[in-house]
C-alpha cells in the first residue's frame, strides 16, 4: 500500500497526487514516524523541501507542529490541487493515520503546536454564558473575515476566508492555533483554550440551530436579500399583474 | 368633472393632434406636423369570454371564487390555531421557527384567498366591456381662470399688497428671517464641548497598558508571536460603563496589534522606537469613512477594510495600497513596562479615523515633519 | 330642499345608510364624479399599486413593531431567549428588537414583513419610475408628478436607512459609522453636523431615539402627504394609456372604478400583502441576532447596506483615494467626488422632464404612453442611466462578486471603475441602435406584413414565406406615434441668435437626427400595390 503511494509519488509532482486515488483503504495498522517521513518525501517534499526546509514553491514546515499538518492534510488543502491564490478545501487525500504519521514526522523536526486534546473540542462542556462569550470573541476576532454567521468573505488579491459551517471542531481549533495561510495565529495568550472551546461551541450552536426566520439565503446579508426581492418578490408580483390585466379567453 | 361616455362613441381622431378644444393651441415644438395620417380604427368589437357564453363555465368560475374566499376563512382560523398551538418556548429556537412559519403561512393563505378570489371574480364574472372617458386639457376652464385672476386682483386691491410696498417688503423680510432661531436651537443637540476638540483625542496616554478586547486582559510582549493579530483596547477602558462613553471611547481607541518578522519591519523616519521588537500597533479605524480595518493577512501583512476594500500595508507603515482611503492608519507608539506588558508611549500623534475639515489642527508638528520625510524618501 | 329627491327608491339598509351619509357629507357628488372614472388596463400600470400596497403593509407591521420596540441606547444586559447573546451588554433598542424576534409570537413575522415590504417598496418605486421614464409618461402635464414621485423615492430611501439603523446591531452601527465618516468629509460644516447629529462623539447615546422620531413620525408624515398629492394629481391628469385601437390622446379606455377597477385593485392589495407574508414566513431577512450589539471594534465580512443604498456605498468603493490639504484645511475628495456625482445624477433625473421639454419645445399635453422604441435617444439615455446605477450597485457587492466567482476583489473594482464610465456609453449606443432597429422592423411589418411561418412553393419552383398583413386593429399601435425632427437655428424675435438657440438646435440634432418616420397611408398603399405584383 505504502509502496504504491511512494512509487506513485516518485515523480514528485503535486498534480499526480491530486489525480491519484486517495490512498484511503481504512486499516488499523499503526503507522510510524518513518512512514510519515516517507509519505512526506513522496507527496510534500517537491514544494516544502526534502527536509521540510521550504523551497520557493512552499514554506518551511519546521516548527509548524502536528496541528498544522492535521489541519492542512485532513481538510484536503494539502497537497494543493493547483497553484492559486490560496489552497482550497476539498476531500482529504490521505487517511487520518497517514496524516498523523506525517504530523509526527514534522513534530519530530522541531517542536510546534500539537493536535488539540479532545477536552478542548467538546462543545457540550460549554454552558449558555460560554456560548455567548464565544459569540462575542467570534465577532471580535473572526467575523471580519469569516462573516458574523460564518458565511466567509473576501480578502485581498483573490484570496478569501472560507465559510465555517459544519467544520470539524478539531480543524477550527487547529486553524486558530496555527494560522493557516493568511489567517493570523491566535495563540493561547490571545485566545485561551477555554475561549477557543467557547468559539467552537458558538459555531456548533449556529450549525445546530438553523435561522428561525426561514431559509437564510446563504447568510450573505443585504445583497442576497436585495436580489431576492427584485427577482422573486417584484418579479412574482409583475407576473401577477400581467395575469390580472390580461383578458381571459 | 369627467363627463362619462359609456357608449363607444369616440372620435376617430389622430392621437398625435393636440387637444384643441377651446382656444388653446399649444406649441408643438420639434414635432413633425403630418398631413397624411392614418385614421384610428376605433375600439375593436367586444369579444365575449367563455364565462359569458357558457352558463356552466360561469357557474364553475363562481364556485372557484367562493372556494378561494372559503380558503381565506380557513387561513384566518388556522392563523389563530397556529398562534395558540405553536407557542414560543423560551430558549427553543425550533419553536420560534415553527411559530413564524405556520403563523405566516396561515395569514398568507387568508390574504391570498381574498386576493385571488377577488381577482378571479373581476376577471371572469364582472362586465368586461371597455368604457371610454373623454379627456380635457388639464388647465381650468377659461371662465374659472378668468375668475381666479379676478380674485387675486381683488385680493391685492383690498389688501393693498402691491400698493403698500413697505408693508409687503418688511413682511417678506420678517418671514425670511424667522427660521434663523431654529438653527440656534439645534446647537444643544450635542454637548457644549468643541466638536473638533472632542474627536481629536483618544484614551491612550503614556503608560496605558494595551489590553485584549473585550476582556481587558493586559498583553505581554512575549505573548505576541509572529503572525498573531491582537484586537486591543486601552486597559482602563474596561472600567468605563456604557453610560460613561464606553463605546465612544472604544470607537476612538481601538487598535490592532501585530508582530512583524524583524526583517519586514520598516520604521518610518521620525518613528524609530515606536515599535517594540517588531510589534507594531495601528489604529483600527479606517481613514476613509471609519469602518474597523480588522482583516489582517499574516503572510502579506496587508490590512483590509471589509466595507470599501481599502488595503493598508503594515510593513510600509500602514500606507494605502488599494482603495478609496488616502492616509495611512495612524500608528500608536508603544513600548513595554517594567513587568513586560505592552504600554502606549503617548496618544496618537494625529486624529484617528476619517478625515475632516479641521483635522490638521490636531496633527502634532513632529508627525507632520515625519510624514514629510517619508514622502521625500518615497 | 332636496330630501325627497335624494331618498333612494327602495328602502334598503345600504340605501338608508348612504342617504344618512350623503345628507351630512354630500358624498354622492364625489361618487358621481369619480365612481365611473376609467383606468386603462396594462400590467405596467399596476407597479404604482405595488408601491402603495407595500407601503400599507409597512405602516401596519411598523405600527405593531412600535408597540414593542424601545428606542433607547441605555445599557441593558440581555436576558431573552437567544442563547449566544445571554448576559451580553447591549442597548435597550437592540434587546427589544431581539425580544420582538424571539419572545413575542408573530413578532419575528412582523419584523420580517416590515423589512421585506420596505425592500419591495423601494424596488417597486424603481421599476415604476423606469416605466414612467421609458414611456415618456412624465411629459406635460405630468412633470410635477414626476418630481413629486422622485422626491418620494428619495424619502423612501431615507425611511429605509433610518429604519435599518434602529436595531442598533453591528450591521446598522457600521452603517452609521460610514455615515459619520461621510458627513465628516463635508467641507467646513461636516465635523459639526456629525457632532450635532450623534449628540457628541460617535456613536453616543442619542442617535437611535433621534432616528426613531424621524423614521416613525416626520418622514412617514411627509411620505403620506406626498403620496396623497401624487394620487390626486394622477386623478386630475387621468392615467396615460398605450396607443391602441380606439385609444386617443383625448380619451381614456379601460375599466371603470366601480366595480371592475376597484375589484382588481382591491384584490391586488390582498395579493401583494399575501405575497409579502408568504415571503416573510419562509425567508429570513436581516437576522440581527447574528450580528450582535453594536461595538466599534468588530465588523462582519460582507457588511453592506440594504439594496437601495447600495449605489451610494458602491460609489464610495469606486472613488479614487484622493485628499488635499489646502491652507491647513482637509478636503476629502474620496468622499466629495462620489457625493457630488450622485447629487448631479439625482438632479439630472429629477429635472429630466423639463430638460427634454426644453429640447423638443413641445408644449402639448401627452396622454399616450410612448413605446420606448419610438423615442430611441431617450430610451438610450435611460439605458445609460440604468447601467450607471447598476455599476455602482454592483460595486457595493464587489467583495461578494469576488468570492462567489473566485475573482480578485481589486480587479473587480478596477473593472467596475472602467465600467462606470464606459458602460453607460456602450449601453446608450447599443440601446439606441436596437430601438431604431425595432422601429424599422415595425415599418417592415406594416408595409409588407409579418412573417407567417407558412412556406409556399411558387409555380416557378422557388420557395417563399408568406407575409400576412396585420389587421387594422393590430396595426394601429405601429402607426400611431409622434415623430420629431431637429430644429433649425433661427433668429429670435429681436433678430438675434443666442447661444441657447445653438445649444437647443444641437440637442435636437442629437435627439432626432437618427429617426424612423411613421408609415404614411400613401407609403402603405404603394407597398401593397408593389406586393401584389
Amino acid at each position: 500500500m505504502i509502496g504504491l503511494v511512494v512509487a506513485g509519488g516518485a515523480s514528485v509532482a503535486v498534480s499526480s497526487v491530486a489525480n491519484a486515488e486517495p490512498a484511503a483503504a481504512p486499516h488499523s495498522q499503526q503507522l510510524t514516524v518513518e512512514d510519515g517521513e516517507q509519505l512526506f518525501r513522496a507527496n510534500c517534499a517537491s514544494c516544502h523541501g526534502l527536509e521540510a526546509e521550504g523551497t520557493e514553491n512552499g514554506p518551511s514546515l519546521i516548527g509548524v507542529g502536528a496541528a498544522s499538518v492535521d489541519f492542512q492534510v485532513m481538510t484536503g488543502r494539502m497537497p494543493m490541487a493547483f497553484q492559486g491564490p490560496q489552497a482550497e478545501q476539498r476531500a482529504p487525500q490521505f487517511t487520518q493515520e497517514q496524516s498523523d504519521a506525517m504530523g509526527e514526522y514534522i513534530a519530530a523536526l522541531a517542536p510546534g503546536p500539537a493536535v488539540p486534546d479532545a477536552e478542548w473540542l467538546d462543545a457540550s462542556a460549554v454552558d449558555a454564558e460560554g456560548v455567548a462569550r464565544g459569540a462575542e470573541l467570534f465577532r471580535i476576532n473572526c467575523a471580519m473575515c469569516h462573516n458574523v454567521a460564518g458565511a466567509g468573505g473576501a480578502l485581498t488579491e483573490g484570496k478569501w476566508a472560507p465559510h465555517l459551517r459544519d467544520i470539524a471542531p478539531q480543524h477550527v481549533y487547529e486553524a486558530m492555533l496555527t494560522g493557516p495561510q493568511n489567517m493570523p495565529v491566535f495563540n493561547d495568550a490571545n485566545i485561551s483554550p477555554e475561549q477557543k472551546r467557547e468559539i467552537i461551541a458558538y459555531l456548533d450552536y449556529l450549525d445546530e440551530n438553523p435561522s428561525v426566520g426561514g431559509f437564510d439565503l446563504g447568510s450573505l446579508g443585504p445583497v442576497s436579500e436585495g436580489l431576492f426581492i427584485w427577482i422573486i418578490g417584484l418579479g412574482g408580483l409583475v407576473g401577477v399583474a400581467v395575469w390580472l390585466t390580461s383578458r381571459p379567453n | 368633472m369627467a363627463n362619462d361616455n359609456e357608449r363607444n362613441s369616440m372620435s376617430a381622431e389622430d392621437q398625435s393632434a393636440p387637444s384643441e378644444q377651446g382656444v388653446v393651441a399649444y406649441d408643438r415644438g420639434a414635432a413633425i406636423e403630418q398631413s397624411d395620417t392614418f385614421q384610428n380604427p376605433g375600439l375593436p368589437p367586444h369579444r365575449p369570454r367563455q364565462t359569458d357564453l357558457y352558463p356552466e363555465k360561469e357557474r364553475r368560475a363562481e364556485r372557484q371564487v367562493v372556494g378561494w374566499f372559503l380558503a381565506s376563512m380557513l387561513g384566518s382560523v388556522l392563523a389563530i390555531v397556529a398562534y395558540i398551538a405553536l407557542p414560543i418556548e423560551p430558549g427553543n429556537m425550533t419553536s420560534v421557527r415553527l411559530n413564524n412559519l405556520f403563523l405566516g403561512l396561515a395569514i398568507a393563505l387568508a390574504l391570498l384567498g381574498v386576493g385571488i378570489g377577488g381577482m378571479h371574480w373581476a376577471r371572469q364574472l364582472m362586465s368586461s366591456h371597455e368604457v371610454v372617458e373623454e379627456r380635457h386639457l388639464s388647465r381650468g376652464s377659461e371662465k374659472s381662470r378668468a375668475r381666479a385672476v379676478e380674485i387675486f386682483q381683488l385680493g391685492d386691491e383690498e389688501s393693498g399688497f402691491s400698493r403698500r410696498t413697505l408693508i409687503r417688503n418688511t413682511l417678506i423680510g420678517a418671514v425670511a428671517i424667522l427660521p434663523l432661531p431654529a438653527i440656534v436651537l439645534f446647537r444643544d443637540l450635542a454637548p457644549a464641548q468643541d466638536a473638533v476638540e472632542a474627536i481629536s483625542r483618544t484614551m491612550w496616554t503614556e503608560g496605558e497598558r494595551l489590553a485584549l478586547d473585550p476582556t481587558g486582559t493586559p498583553i505581554r510582549a512575549d505573548d505576541v508571536t509572529v503572525g498573531s493579530a491582537f484586537h486591543v483596547i486601552p486597559e482602563s477602558l474596561k472600567d468605563l460603563g456604557h453610560d460613561e462613553g464606553y463605546l465612544d471611547q472604544k470607537a476612538l481607541a481601538s487598535v490592532l496589534l501585530v508582530r512583524l518578522p524583524l526583517d519586514r519591519l520598516k520604521e518610518a523616519p521620525g518613528r524609530e522606537g515606536w515599535s517594540y521588537d517588531g510589534i507594531v500597533a495601528y489604529s483600527k479605524i479606517c481613514t476613509h469613512v471609519g469602518c474597523p480595518v480588522a482583516l489582517y493577512e499574516q503572510q502579506t501583512h496587508h490590512l483590509l477594510c471589509p466595507c470599501h476594500q481599502s488595503t493598508f500595508d503594515v510593513t510600509e507603515h500602514a500606507k494605502v495600497i488599494f482603495g478609496p482611503a488616502k492616509r495611512p492608519l495612524p500608528q500608536l507608539p508603544i513600548t513595554v513596562d517594567a513587568e513586560g506588558y505592552l504600554v502606549a508611549q503617548s496618544d496618537f500623534t494625529e486624529p484617528i479615523g476619517p478625515s475632516y475639515w479641521e483635522r490638521l489642527q490636531h496633527v502634532q508638528p513632529e508627525h507632520v515633519q515625519a510624514a514629510a520625510e517619508t514622502e521625500t524618501r518615497a | 330642499m332636496t330630501t325627497t329627491a335624494a331618498r333612494p327608491a327602495r328602502r334598503t339598509l345600504t340605501g338608508a345608510a348612504s342617504n344618512y351619509l350623503d345628507e351630512r357629507t354630500s358624498i354622492s357628488t364625489f361618487v358621481a364624479t369619480l365612481g365611473r372614472k376609467v383606468f386603462p388596463d396594462h400590467w405596467s400600470f399596476m407597479l404604482g399599486e405595488v408601491i402603495l400596497y407595500s407601503f400599507v403593509a409597512i405602516l401596519l407591521s411598523g405600527t405593531f413593531l412600535t408597540f414593542f420596540f424601545e428606542p433607547s441606547m441605555t445599557e441593558v444586559h440581555y436576558d431573552g431567549s437567544y442563547v449566544p447573546l445571554k448576559g451580553i451588554a447591549m442597548s435597550a433598542a437592540y434587546a427589544s428588537a431581539l425580544d420582538i424576534s424571539f419572545d413575542i409570537r408573530g413578532g419575528l413575522l412582523m419584523r420580517q414583513i416590515h423589512h421585506w415590504a420596505a425592500l419591495l417598496f423601494v424596488a417597486a418605486i424603481g421599476l415604476h419610475m423606469l416605466r414612467v421614464f421609458f414611456t415618456g409618461a412624465f411629459r406635460k402635464p405630468r412633470e410635477i408628478n414626476w418630481v413629486i414621485g422622485f422626491v418620494l423615492f428619495i424619502l423612501a430611501m431615507a425611511e429605509g436607512f433610518t429604519g435599518y439603523s434602529l436595531p442598533d446591531d453591528l450591521l446598522s452601527g457600521n452603517g452609521l459609522a460610514i455615515i459619520n465618516g461621510m458627513v465628516k468629509g463635508i467641507p467646513i460644516v461636516g465635523t459639526w453636523i456629525s457632532y450635532l447629529f450623534f449628540g457628541g462623539l460617535f456613536p453616543g447615546h442619542e442617535i437611535v431615539p433621534r432616528l426613531f422620531v424621524l423614521h416613525i413620525m416626520l418622514l412617514p408624515a411627509i411620505v403620506i402627504a406626498m403620496i396623497g398629492v401624487h394620487l390626486v394629481l394622477m386623478v386630475i391628469n387621468k392615467h396615460t394609456q398605450f396607443a391602441g385601437p380606439g385609444k386617443t390622446n383625448d380619451n381614456v379606455v379601460g375599466a371603470p372604478i366601480m366595480p371592475l377597477f376597484a375589484a382588481k385593485a382591491g384584490s391586488f392589495f390582498f395579493i401583494v400583502f399575501g405575497v409579502l407574508v408568504l415571503i416573510s414566513s419562509l425567508f429570513t431577512i436581516n437576522p440581527i441576532w447574528n450580528y450582535g450589539p453594536y461595538d466599534p471594534s468588530p465588523v462582519s465580512a460582507g457588511t453592506q447596506p440594504d439594496w437601495y443604498i447600495g449605489f451610494a456605498d458602491g460609489a464610495l468603493r469606486l472613488a479614487p483615494g484622493l485628499e488635499s490639504e489646502i491652507l491647513g484645511w482637509t478636503v476629502s475628495w474620496n468622499i466629495l467626488i462620489p457625493m457630488v456625482v450622485l447629487g448631479l445624477f439625482i438632479v439630472l433625473v429629477m429635472f429630466y422632464p423639463f430638460i427634454e421639454q426644453w429640447i423638443t419645445g413641445d408644449k402639448r399635453e401627452h396622454h399616450i404612453a410612448e413605446r420606448p422604441r419610438n423615442n430611441p435617444t431617450r430610451t438610450g439615455i435611460g439605458a445609460a442611466g440604468i447601467v450607471f446605477y447598476a455599476v455602482m450597485w454592483a460595486a457595493a457587492s464587489s467583495d461578494l462578486i469576488a468570492t462567489h466567482f473566485r475573482l480578485n476583489v481589486f480587479q473587480v473594482t478596477w473593472f467596475l471603475q472602467a465600467s462606470l464610465i464606459l458602460g453607460p456609453i456602450i449601453a446608450y449606443v447599443l440601446t439606441k441602435r436596437i430601438a431604431l432597429g425595432l422601429q424599422k422592423k415595425d415599418r417592415e411589418i406594416l408595409l409588407h406584413g409579418y412573417e407567417s411561418g407558412r412556406i409556399v412553393r411558387r409555380p416557378g419552383g422557388e420557395f417563399i414565406e408568406v407575409h400576412e398583413p396585420l389587421d387594422e386593429y393590430e396595426s394601429w399601435k405601429l402607426k400611431a406615434y409622434d415623430s420629431y425632427e431637429p430644429v433649425m437655428v433661427r433668429p429670435n424675435a429681436k433678430g438675434r441668435i443666442t447661444p441657447a438657440t445653438h445649444l437647443r438646435a444641437a440637442l435636437t440634432r442629437w435627439f432626432f437626427e437618427d429617426r424612423i418616420s411613421p408609415v404614411t397611408p400613401r407609403e402603405l398603399e404603394a407597398a401593397q400595390r408593389h406586393d401584389h405584383h
